[in-house]
């Protein structure tokens, strides 16, 4: 990063800065590439599909009641009911999305409000919800996800909700390092002696520092979600069917992996694309906001 | 269409296999080892506890009880009993020991075992899930409720003879001493063991228990001093733990394994059927299975016995039947084909979907309705039940389904006001024995409609529960076909409720390798279920 | 530091204790009963409630809880209900098998991790460096079935070097452990990259090349002991994922270790067994958590041990 850089004016917000230096780096902008195609795809479904992705079509099975490689009249063949994969992979974008985003959004809220709040007021405050938060580390992620699973009827909420409880710890902790470091700074202290209300130092002072922390691992974040809602899927405790999800369209086929390995490996293929995309932009950001945070080198 | 031929060839196939008399060969020589691939550990081979299909023919193989079936047939015989009588009024029976029958621990058996056993089978401290079916035994009330210090109704008269009183004459009594549950077992072993003793079983079957390791495998050996001479023919019989059904497939194809237990998976079980070398090696025999869709009367609109009816005819079996690459037969009816008491001529209803929709808007509801259908979230369940969905949509009626574990479906399922529509597989109906009353008591019995009951169409209809115990009351061997003609109609009758719609009854498609021989309907054994390892013998012994 | 210690280890016991607490109320709330499940199908409404009974499922929560937990105390942690084996005999049986696959992941994912983060370093910046680095993202983008399933089907399937699935022979653990492992070499190797860079870029190292000293010499004598400590930190939290990961990978290839039984049990609401092997695997994790952090002091000083 040149010095130019920081003379830029400020007439350009940050939020313009950040992405620019995004597109600068190949990784990133790739990843960016990669989200903005999935969501044009989870928005624009309907429009974009080329079949019904409910129907099990009597056509979509060979005669001896096997799915149908890809090619002719579908595209990417179809699952083991007859109905066309490229449509369900299409909609299956919507539910990796929805969960990646409503699960971590509610794992970061909570996350980094338990964080700040452990960081900030400390004491006894920060001794029981750090201990509650090593405490919900020390569960076996999958084995929770998975009991909680079975406790409700699920849902896409539900399970969107359930990824949410077992992720947001690792957001609680990086915050809560940062919140206390931040605490114990000078302007913060000035703040504080000079009587401002503890909501207004919160608010004006201690987030923007915390907010590149957030966006990096809210980021970063989405990426572990649509990985664990994929196994969850792949074991039966996902999202209900009909609704496709890439896992579950994993799950339901995996029977026939040997003789129909396009119906595991292409919606594996969007799993790990995904992630990836989310991945490198998270890392891209870390980079950008916040160098010390990861050592010195790209 | 290729289609129909290709079905119509599976149940005819399905019929032909379900003869009553297998050609068992008494002179074939012993020797020779066996091994079988399970994909899931063993969970128990204590025959008062054991009840998964997987260990039921392990322990038939272990244990022997008074009673037992002709190998390959659903025909009973004696067993560890050398006589069987039975008083005028049906309600005694009296029971004498072979001479010269022992368990494995070289004990001699006799009658005080026999006394043992059903008292350890039916106390409560147990928690046997088959103490339920001795409940005609005279004094099965008290002791199970766990007062009293034993089963009046069974007496010892001396040390070969047993004689058991019920306190309700009952046809099903000499199938529910075959049960595994009324196997016999040494006191002695049992007090030793205590609670492993589903891990050390002793018992006096074919085969005696030689090594367990957790999770790899499980090795049984010949039995030298069984009371069947000549039997059984295998000197070891090895079943392979924690096995995917593919590398099974692949081991069988290697030479490495005779049997795969799970049976073929589905995805290579087209690929098998085509190889005519493979093919020949494949065995197809009827199982006592039914799958289907329980059908809520307590929820609105399946209160409406024309709502239920329309939805019978709305469902194409013949597809799901395609979806599980044509390993059933679509069934009309509750009673499996090979059940005793399955009614032949009966039609059922017919996939009409228009009729049915037509039927829809007679009973109120023309634009159709929202209802809940629950599965069991192993494959292929939530596949098949995708596929009644699908067909439901097609009459106006929308389906959401609910894909949960096996514990919560049948949670649900117990609750009146829960599951509107239940698809059983994975949980369906497999007989416990080879009488037709075993399909009525917990499933469409007014018994089952209760609270954590099995009846989840929560079907109870007082008529039929009188004419159900009429029949299992005529207990007279000669009565038998007017018996099996009582159950005939009940069933039917059943249908015209339509508080089920029966989907489809499962075949068993057994791979065997090319060393292991004996008569097919040993590999499909209806009650020795799946495979009967005492009686299959090895090409390779001399 | 033995103060630290001791501290350390009366917060594992209580997160440990924590753990006991949330699990059992946790399973408390699943809708199944177990005595249904045990009754079986033909079971009569006496019988189940009989059973409640006789396990004590009748009783109020805490009360269910403590007698727990001072079974547990003493050693005992119940019978399976649907096997009736003692849940501590069923996870001794299949803990071996997990252990084994774990170290296996762990030398794995070292030795992927470690070499593809030295090579990556030495040719930095060019196409190899970049192409690692990518393979490196990609290994923590993947999911672990997919993997699994992948390797599976080229190297068993299609090619049949390896078996498919199953366990035994040394054959038997390389796809297994590839898949665990796949996940912490890519994490390793950034950070391998990374030390790496650190040490190349100082004063010393230019001198020591300008000697003639080989990059070997450098790598083993100067890299080598300033990774080792974050690695053997990394290690400690890997544990946890392992804890994850077994579900999924002995799922996909029947290894039969304690990741098969909780699924198995989960299936069949065998709460013993659950709360045997969550318990397992939460002490797994604290351990492992532990290790990280009497590790982390002594990378960085500057963290508060007292």
């Amino acid at each position: 990063m040149s010095d130019a850089q920081t003379l830029r004016p400020k007439a350009q917000s940050r939020f313009a800065v950040v992405m620019s230096e995004l597109m600068r780096r190949p990784r990133a902008a790739f990843g960016m590439a990669v989200i903005v195609v999935m969501v044009f795809g989870a928005v624009f479904a309907p429009l974009i599909m080329p079949h019904d992705p409910f129907e099990q079509s009597f056509d979509g099975l060979d005669l001896m009641g096997g799915p149908l490689p890809p090619g002719g009249d579908y595209l990417l063949g179809t699952d083991l009911l007859g109905r066309d994969l490229a449509s369900r992979l299409i909609l299956g974008t919507r539910t990796s999305l929805i969960i990646g985003l409503v699960a971590n959004g509610i794992a970061v809220i909570l996350g980094a409000g338990v964080g700040i709040a452990a960081g900030f007021f400390g004491g006894w405050t920060a001794a029981i919800l750090m201990r509650f938060t090593d405490l919900m580390m020390a569960f076996p992620a999958l084995l929770l996800a998975i009991v909680l699973a079975a406790i409700f009827q699920p849902s896409l909420m539900i399970v969107a909700l359930v990824i949410a409880m077992v992720n947001w710890v690792q957001m609680s902790r990086v915050i809560y390092t940062e919140t206390r470091s931040l605490a114990e700074r000078e302007f913060i202290q000035v703040q504080r002696a000079i009587g401002s209300s503890s909501l207004r130092i919160l608010g004006k002072h201690l987030l923007p520092h915390l907010l590149s922390s957030i966006v990096v691992f809210g980021t970063l974040g989405i990426s572990t979600t649509v990985l664990l809602e994929a196994t969850l899927s792949f074991l039966g405790v996902g999202v209900q069917p009909p609704m496709p999800s890439w896992g579950n369209i994993i799950f339901e086929n995996q029977t026939y992996f040997s003789t129909a390995p396009w119906l595991v490996f292409i919606p594996g293929l969007l799993i790990v694309l995904l992630a990836l995309a989310f991945n490198l932009v998270g890392d891209a950001l870390r980079d950008i906001l916040d160098p010390t945070l990861k050592g010195r080198h790209g | 269409m290729k289609r129909n031929t290709f079905l119509a060839g599976v149940a005819g196939l399905a019929l032909a296999a379900g003869g009553a008399f297998a050609q068992v060969n008494e002179d074939a020589p012993q020797g020779g080892e066996m091994v079988v691939t399970y994909q899931d550990d063993v969970a128990t081979l204590d025959p008062a506890i054991g009840y998964d299909w997987q260990n039921w023919s392990m322990i038939k193989s272990l244990f022997d009880g008074l009673m037992g079936y002709e190998p390959g047939t659903t025909t009973l015989r004696n067993e560890l009993a050398a006589s069987h009588e039975i008083s005028d009024d049906g309600m005694v029976h009296t029971f004498v020991l072979k001479d010269g029958i022992k368990f494995h621990n070289g004990r001699e058996i006799i009658a005080e075992d026999v006394k043992y056993s059903l008292e350890r089978v039916t106390d409560p401290k147990t928690r046997s899930p088959g103490a339920g079916f001795f409940g005609m035994i005279d004094g099965f009330d008290t002791w199970n409720a766990g007062e009293g210090d034993g089963l009046s109704g069974v007496e010892v008269i001396d040390d070969k003879t047993v004689q058991i009183t019920l306190s309700r004459p009952d046809a099903t009594f000499t199938h529910v001493m075959a049960l595994n549950f009324a196997s016999i077992v040494p006191r002695e072993a049992v007090e030793a063991s205590g609670e492993d003793f589903g891990r050390e079983p002793v018992g006096s079957g074919a085969f005696r228990l030689a090594e367990w390791t957790p999770g790899q495998q499980v090795v049984f050996e010949r039995f030298e001093d069984y009371h069947r001479a000549g039997v059984p023919k295998l000197d070891k019989v090895t079943f392979d733990i924690g096995l995917d059904p593919t590398v099974a497939l692949l081991r069988l194809q290697n030479g490495d394994a005779d049997v795969p237990g799970d049976g073929i998976p589905p995805a290579q079980f087209l690929q098998v059927m085509n190889n005519p070398e493979q093919a020949d090696n494949v065995v197809e025999g009827g199982q006592l299975h039914t799958g289907y869709i329980t059908l809520n009367t307590q929820m609105a609109p399946f209160d409406n016995v024309n709502v239920r009816k329309a939805m019978n005819m709305a469902i194409n079996k013949d597809r799901i039947v395609q979806m599980i690459n044509g390993r059933a037969v679509p069934a009309n009816q509750p009673l499996p084909p090979s059940m005793p008491g399955y009614a032949d001529d009966y039609e059922g209803y017919p996939f009409d979907p228009e009729a049915a929709r037509a039927m829809l808007a007679e009973a109120g509801f023309p634009d159709g309705f929202t209802t809940e259908l629950f599965v069991m979230n192993v494959d292929p369940n939530p596949r098949i039940a995708q596929a009644i969905q699908q067909d439901l949509s097609e009459i106006g009626v929308k389906v959401e389904i609910r894909s949960l574990a096996q514990s919560n479906v049948i949670a649900a399922g117990g609750e009146a006001d829960q599951a509107p529509m239940i698809w059983s597989g994975g949980m369906a109906w497999i007989a416990d024995f080879p009488d037709p009353s075993n399909f009525y008591g917990p499933i469409l019995g007014c018994a089952g409609a209760v609270s954590g009951g099995w009846n989840w169409s929560w079907y109870c209809n007082k008529e039929l529960d009188a004419r159900a115990a009429e029949a299992d009351a005529m207990a007279d061997p000669a009565l038998a076909d007017e018996r099996e003609e009582a159950w005939r109609s009940i069933y039917v009758d059943i249908m015209d409720d339509a508080p089920w719609v029966p989907v489809f009854n499962e075949q068993r498609f057994t791979l065997v390798s090319d060393r292991m021989a004996g008569d097919d309907s040993l590999f499909v054994d209806p009650v020795h279920i799946p495979v009967n390892y005492d009686y299959i013998y090895s090409v390779e012994a001399e | 530091m033995s103060g630290y210690l001791v501290r350390r280890l009366i917060e594992s016991a209580l997160i440990l204790l924590g753990i006991t607490f949330v699990t059992f109320v946790l399973l408390y709330m699943v809708p199944a009963d177990p005595a249904r499940q045990i009754a079986g199908r033909s079971a009569t409404a006496e019988t189940v409630a009989n059973i409640r009974d006789q396990l004590g499922l009748n009783d109020p929560l805490f009360v269910q809880y403590f007698r727990y937990l001072g079974n547990l105390l003493q050693g005992d942690m119940g019978r399976s209900y649907l096997q009736r084996a003692e849940v501590a005999d069923l996870i001794a049986a299949r803990l071996p098998a997990s252990l084994l696959l774990m170290v296996s992941a762990i030398v794995t994912e070292l030795i992927l991790g470690l070499t593809i983060g030295v090579v990556a370093a030495l040719r930095r910046n060019r196409p190899a460096d970049h192409t690692l680095m990518i393979f490196s993202f990609v290994s923590i983008s993947a999911p672990q079935f997919v993997i699994g399933i992948l390797l599976l089907y080229v190297f068993a399937v299609q090619f049949g070097w390896l078996p498919i699935g199953g366990y035994g022979t040394f054959a038997h653990l390389i796809l297994p452990s590839i898949t665990l492992g796949f996940l912490g070499a890519g994490w390793y190797s950034r950070m391998m990259r990374s030390s790496m860079i650190d040490v190349l870029e100082q004063d010393f190292v230019r001198t020591a090349r300008a000697k003639g000293l080989s990059r070997l010499h450098i790598i083993t004598r100067h890299v080598m002991p300033n990774a080792i400590l974050p690695v053997i930190a990394m290690i400690g939290i890997d544990i946890g994922l392992f804890m994850s990961g077994i579900v999924v990978v002995e799922s996909v290839f029947g290894w039969p270790g304690i990741g098969q039984l909780a699924w198995q049990a989960i299936q069949r609401v065998d709460i013993p067994v659950i709360m045997g092997v969550t318990m397992v695997s939460a002490t797994a994790i604290v351990l492992g958590n532990l290790i990280a952090d009497l590790v982390a002091p002594l990378i960085d000083p500057r963290i508060k041990t007292k």
